[in-house]
Parts: structure tokens; sequence; C-alpha cells
């Protein structure tokens, strides 16, 4: 089948230069390629042209770090029913389900044929968050359990719907869509490009570095422009105390979660110190406002790079005392050793990303597969990977990757010399008639943005994917013949947005 | 075993704030806006043009915090005319009064704006609950902030409790999706009489960049009175435990 293949830091091309195939030719290549862990699906949404549905495929090649574009195209108002990917490779559900949802495409024999995130423009508004289809299970010994939309703690809505045999989980269900703001259309109803760079700053409050530099390198292949040496080495530091910061917000959090309160302490205050260093760098504790296309309003200077040395490393030496704390006490390790397991083939079918996926011993981390920024010529990436796919693996993922970031922002600021770093730019002209990808290994997992012009310039669809998007369904799978009390630690150790997921 | 926990607390030290109003953020911290209206104002409409919530008027000159996103655009636009300074005591009991005029140097707070029975039956412990509808996590990791072991605002007195039958009022964060917006009203009236609501962040007080989104459905707002607005992208935990305790009368602006 013919692909246009590009790779990250070129991943433009003109919407005419995309092959256009059968859907049948489509649905054979993933058939074969999805089986093979080196492929998997980045992208895959519709969008109408003229009388015709687009359909557009960005597919990744781990192996050889290759994005693959493709697309096919139907008659907007034709009844054919596409044979569902999904019923092959379950990795395609929560694309084929938006599809369907926002177009009312019908995919053949699709198993899990249910709404995504009922967003605003769906074209059945008979569906709502009131009739969402849970499964349901008869049994005299069974029960459900109904959690949400609003949850006990201070956090974003979802409803869990559990079905219970006396403590254990059978089965649980995760509707979302309660935080649907509709971010995508957002993107395209404005041409002032500080407003989109905020927009992507908001994706995800707590991934905003990595969704504004997502956001920033689509625009920038968009525009045809390249960005320096240095301001790539400032977006890596960015985003690695992005990941410092929320690995140990998460540790802390399952800390809370077994009443190791130490550790939960101990991790809120180096939390602190974190985000409190990006507040000083940029005035914002989740850096907001730091990241903008072609350049920064807040480059670094010698004394900011020597308070995030010092911070790091100091945090980097307490970090890890709690690491080995929690590796020698007994009490914390029955809790999270073999709980939650989601062997590596799950993750794999599932189209599992980011830390969650390694935590299962898959390679998925775009900073080695795809590199981008800083990750291609000054930190050569070696993904941490771990094996058991079971609640201390997510954990201790997370203490290996705090450690190796202050590694890395230490490395690239040992010899670093804050230069001329060029002013954001919100005026240039964007390409007409253009695809362009961006994708970024954020601290959850891979982002992808795709973004395509009209023929003047201006952004026609923009679509966003935060790695939630494929997790949601690990944490269902993990908790399966769980004891139901052992819920919240599996949710703490996968901890995945709402709002990414339901944008 | 017990070698590696006393590593920790060694290392851990002190970290409570011992008093909250000596509290002074790092210069860079975009807070409180400061207007000069000069006789040239074609910066300001420069910045008006580029601001992305259009929170800036030129007639008359004014900066509306509660749409303010604080990305801080407009002060390198119009450096004469526009700065951010690192004031965090920015909520009010009015709407109003997030509208910052030229020459203001504090936002006003009218205690006395709030209903007697509220200081008197919770100034002295007061439960809330938070609902998050369409926040972006943000304003809801500060509010997890506020109770940690460096603000500790529940020295005070303040707590977020589980359940609405539990709590004195409701903590509002993001611009309110249609999708939520049931939820939410199900939650309120859950919550026994007298009862607070206190929006958290800019996109709670004006929708933010959603303002005009259709998913959004702000009627919760028409229907109930706020009793305190906390801007802020997200609302800083200094602002939130300011906000409150003013609100309590247990400090005054």
């Amino acid at each position: 089948m013919k692909y246009f293949i590009t790779d990250n830091p070129n991943a433009a091309v003109a919407i005419a230069d995309i092959p256009e195939v059968e859907y049948a030719a489509l649905y054979e290549d993933l058939k074969e390629r999805l089986a093979d862990s080196r492929y998997h699906v980045a992208h895959y949404f519709a969008r109408p042209e003229e009388n015709r549905l687009k359909f557009y495929l960005i597919l990744l090649d781990d192996v050889k770090h290759k994005i693959m574009v493709s697309s096919f195209a139907m008659e907007y108002y034709d009844d054919i029913a596409l044979p569902s990917l999904t019923a092959l490779h379950p990795q395609m559900h929560p694309f084929e389900r938006e599809i369907a949802e926002l177009f009312n495409v019908e995919f053949d024999s699709m198993p899990w044929n249910k709404p995504l995130r009922f967003p605003h423009n769906r074209r059945n508004r008979n569906s709502s968050m009131d009739n969402y289809p849970f499964y349901t299970i008869e049994g005299e010994s069974l029960h459900e359990v109904n959690v949400g939309p609003i949850h006990a703690g201070i956090i974003e809505p979802g409803a869990f719907r559990f079905i219970c045999n006396g403590e254990n989980v059978l089965h649980l269900e995760i509707a979302l869509g309660y935080q649907h703001r509709g971010v995508e259309c957002e993107f395209t109803k404005t041409s002032n490009r500080l407003r989109q760079t905020l927009l992507s700053e908001s994706v995800a409050g707590d991934s905003a570095v990595s969704h504004a530099v997502t956001f920033s390198q689509t625009i920038e292949k968009l525009m045809g422009a390249t960005t320096d040496e240095n301001l790539n080495i400032e977006r890596t530091v960015a985003l690695e105390l992005e990941r410092m910061a929320m690995h140990i917000a998460d540790t802390g959090a399952l800390c809370t979660d077994v009443a190791y309160q130490l550790g939960q302490v101990a991790c809120e205050a180096l939390r602190t110190v974190v985000i409190n260093t990006t507040q000083a760098w940029c005035g914002n504790r989740f850096g907001k406002g730091l990241i903008r296309p072609c350049g920064t309003n807040k480059p670094l200077t010698a004394a900011k790079i020597e308070l995030i040395r010092k911070n790091v490393t100091d945090v980097r030496r307490r970090y890890n005392e709690v690491k080995e704390d929690i590796e020698s006490s007994p009490t914390i390790l029955a809790r999270f050793e073999q709980c939650g397991l989601v062997p590596k083939a799950e993750m794999l079918r599932i189209g599992g990303v980011g830390i969650a996926s390694r935590a299962s011993g898959a390679s998925r981390d775009i900073r080695a597969s795809h590199p981008y920024a800083a990750y291609i010529n000054k930190i050569e990436h070696q993904a941490v990977k771990m094996h058991d796919g079971d609640v201390m693996s997510r954990l201790m993922m997370r203490c290996h990757e705090v450690l190796q970031s202050a590694d890395y922002i230490l490395q690239l600021l040992a010899d670093y010399t804050p230069a001329n770093i060029s002013q954001p730019d919100y005026t240039t002209p964007l390409r007409g008639e253009m695809l362009a990808v961006g994708l970024v290994e954020g601290w959850r997992g891979e982002i992808c943005h795709v973004a395509l012009t009209d023929k003047s310039g201006e952004v026609s669809t923009y679509k966003v994917k935060d790695p939630s998007l494929h997790n949601w369904l690990g944490l269902a799978i993990a908790v399966r013949s769980e004891g139901i009390s052992d819920f919240p630690i599996n949710n703490k150790s996968f901890n995945l947005s709402y709002c990414g997921h339901d944008l | 075993m017990i070698f590696p926990k006393i590593k920790i607390l060694h290392s851990h030290g002190w970290q409570y704030i011992p008093d909250l109003n000596a509290v002074e953020l790092t210069e860079e911290f975009r807070g409180r806006p400061y207007l000069t209206a000069t006789a040239d104002m074609r910066d300001v409409e420069a910045a008006a043009q580029l601001c992305p919530v259009k929170a800036i008027s030129t007639q008359p000159f004014s900066l509306d915090m509660g749409k303010c996103l604080f990305c801080g655009e407009c002060a390198l636009r119009a450096p004469k005319n526009i700065s951010f300074t690192n004031d965090y005591k920015i909520s009010s009991t009015s709407r109003e009064a997030l509208i910052i005029k030229p020459g203001d140097e504090r936002v006003e707070f009218h205690p006395e704006q709030t209903r007697e029975q509220i200081y008197q039956l919770f100034g002295h412990a007061l439960k809330l609950r938070q609902v998050s509808a369409a926040g972006d996590a943000s304003v809801e990791m500060e509010l997890n902030a506020s109770g940690n072991v460096n603000f500790d605002f529940g020295r005070y007195g303040i707590e977020f409790v589980a359940s609405p039958r539990h709590a004195d009022g409701v903590v509002i964060t993001g611009p309110i999706s249609q999708n939520m917006a049931e939820a939410l009203e199900i939650c309120y009236n859950s919550i026994p009489d007298p009862k607070l609501v206190i929006v958290c962040g800019s996109e709670a007080c004006s929708g933010g960049l959603f303002a005009d989104s259709k998913a959004i459905d702000r009627s919760f707002l028409d229907r109930y009175k706020v009793d305190l607005w906390l801007p802020g992208t997200p609302t800083h935990p200094m602002t939130f435990i300011d906000g409150v305790m003013n609100l309590l009368r247990l400090k005054t602006r």
C-alpha cells in the first residue's frame, strides 16, 4: 500500500501528495502491519471535504523512525459499512469510535461500538451522558458499583462502573466526556496564533509544556521554519522538568493511597521545589507562558540556569532517598507488587503508550523512536523499561525516569551558554493545503497533534491526541480480578487525563 | 529499614511555611496587573488586538482579570501601560472588582457583601466540595497543593471533603461543560444551606478560552450568586488561601 513517508522533524506534507487508497487496501495493510509491534497508529481521523468524507491515517514505524501518512475517501452520504479494524486490532477503538460518533460512519462488526466523549458536534443528539450504554452481566452473585462523575478527591470527572463478584472486580467500564470543551473546534475558529498556543497549553494543564511543544512544532513545520539549537535545548529542559514534577506528584499520590505518609509529604515538598523552579523561570508553576512558536518570551539566563541546576541536583538526591525507602519497605511492596497486571502482549494489543506501556516491557517512547528537539543530537535517549506491568513497575518507571530526567537536565545545562533566542512568531503565514504532524513524548506518553491548512493557510482541521486516549483501556484491564479496594492505587499508577481525552 | 526513613526525614527538614502572610512570590510570577494610562494608547490597542480572550478594553482603559489568562503578552506589547506585579491577592467578592483600571494598586475585597452567617458559621471550620467542570487539571492540582505540607490551609480549619452533604460550599473549576452542568447542579443541591459558591480559575470566572464554545453551559452561574471569584491560570495556592481567609474575615486586605 502507498504511504507518504517522512520523519518527525520533517513531518509536513502537501495534502495533494498524500496517497489516496481504497479502504480495502488500507484494511488489508493495517491488518498485517499492526500485528507487528513495530507499527502503531498515532492518529486516524476523518473530516468532510466538499461532498466527501476523507480519512487520514498517521502510522508510526518505530524501527525505521518513520511517520507514514495515507488516506482514503468515501461519499459523504454513502451508506456503506466499513469493516472494522478494531475487530482485528483493539488499539483502533478510540479512533473508530470518534469517527462513528462525529460522522455516523458504520463500522461493520465493531466489537465496542460506544460513544467516546459525547462531543457537542456529535451526529446523534439522542446519545447523551445519561444514557451511556454500560456493559452489564447478569448473575445472582454479582453487583455493580457506580462511581462518578464527581470523585471523592479534587480531580476531574469521569464515570466508572464496576461489575464485582464479591470484592473482586470482574469488569470495569470507564465512561468519559464530562470534560468536553470543544478544544479542537476552538483551534480552527481563530487565526490568532497566540490564542491557539494558549489552547494547546490548556489541552491538559498537567502537560501544558508537552502539548505546547507539540503544537509549536506542528505549526513550525507548517511555516517551514527551523528552530535553533538553543531553543531546542531550552524546550527539552522544560519538558524534562515537567516530567520530573508530575512523576514526583504521582509517586506521592501512590504513597498517600497506601498510607505511607513519609513518602507522601517528601514528594509533595519535592514537587513544590520543581514547579517553583519552573515558576522562577517563566512565572507559572505549570510552565504556561514558556513555550511559544519559533521562540520564547522567557529565555534562560545565567542566574536561572544556576537555580535549575542547584534545585534539580538537590531534588535528584532527595527523591532517590524516597525511592530507596520504597524499595526497602515490605509493607509498601506488598501492596504494589503483582497488583494490576497488564502483560506486554495485552498492552501492545490495546495500543498502550508511554510509561504505562514501558512498565509492561513495550518500547514505546517517542524520544527514542521519533526524536525531536534536543533528543535528535544532544541526548541519546535510552528508554527505561520494566517487565512486570504491575503497579510497582509503573511506580518504578517514574522513580527511574525522574533520575534520568534530572541527569538530562544537568547534562544539557552543563555547558550551555544562554544566547540570543528569537522572539515568538505569531504572524508568519502557514503554507496552504498542507498536513503537519507533531509528535512529543509527554510525561504520560505519546502526544500527537495533526494540523491541516486550507488554501489561504488558515488551520482548517486540528486534531489532538493525548496518550490517555489509549491508556484508559489499560486501566480498565489492570483492575480485572483485583480487589476493588486496589482500584485507587491502580488509578494513580496510570494517572490519566480526563480533559486530554475529552478535549 | 528505619535508616532510609531517617535519611528522608533529615533531608526533608522543615517544609511548613510558618507565616503565610509573609510569603512573597518570585518576581517572575504574573499576578495583579498594574495599568498606566498614557497619551499615546497605540501600544494598548495592539495588545488588546492580540489578547486571546479580549480581556483588555481601551475605551476606557481596563483589564479584566476574570478573563485574563496571565500569559503576559500584553505587557510585552505595551510595556509603558501594562505590567504584571507578583501580588497574588487578586480574589474578590464581586466580578466587577476583577476589572483593573489605571492606577489600581489593590483588588477591592468587600467582606460585607457576603452574608453575615457565612463567617459566623464557617469562620473556624469551612468544609468545601470541589467540582471540576472541564477544568484542565492545573487548577485542581493547585487546590490540592493548598492543603499540602508547604501551604497547609488545614491550619485555618479549611478542608476539602468528599461528600457534598458534609460541605459548606462548592468550589467550581473549569469553564463548565454542558456534559458536567447537571452533575454540578446535583452536587450543589446536595449541600445543606447556607452554602457558598466559589469559582476558581479564570476559566471558571469567565469561560476563558472556551467562553464562546458550543460545548459550554454556564447557566449555573446565572442562577446562583457567586461569593468568591478567584482568577488565575491556574489560581495559585496563595491566591486561594488569601481569598478564603478574607471571605471568612480571618484577615483583611
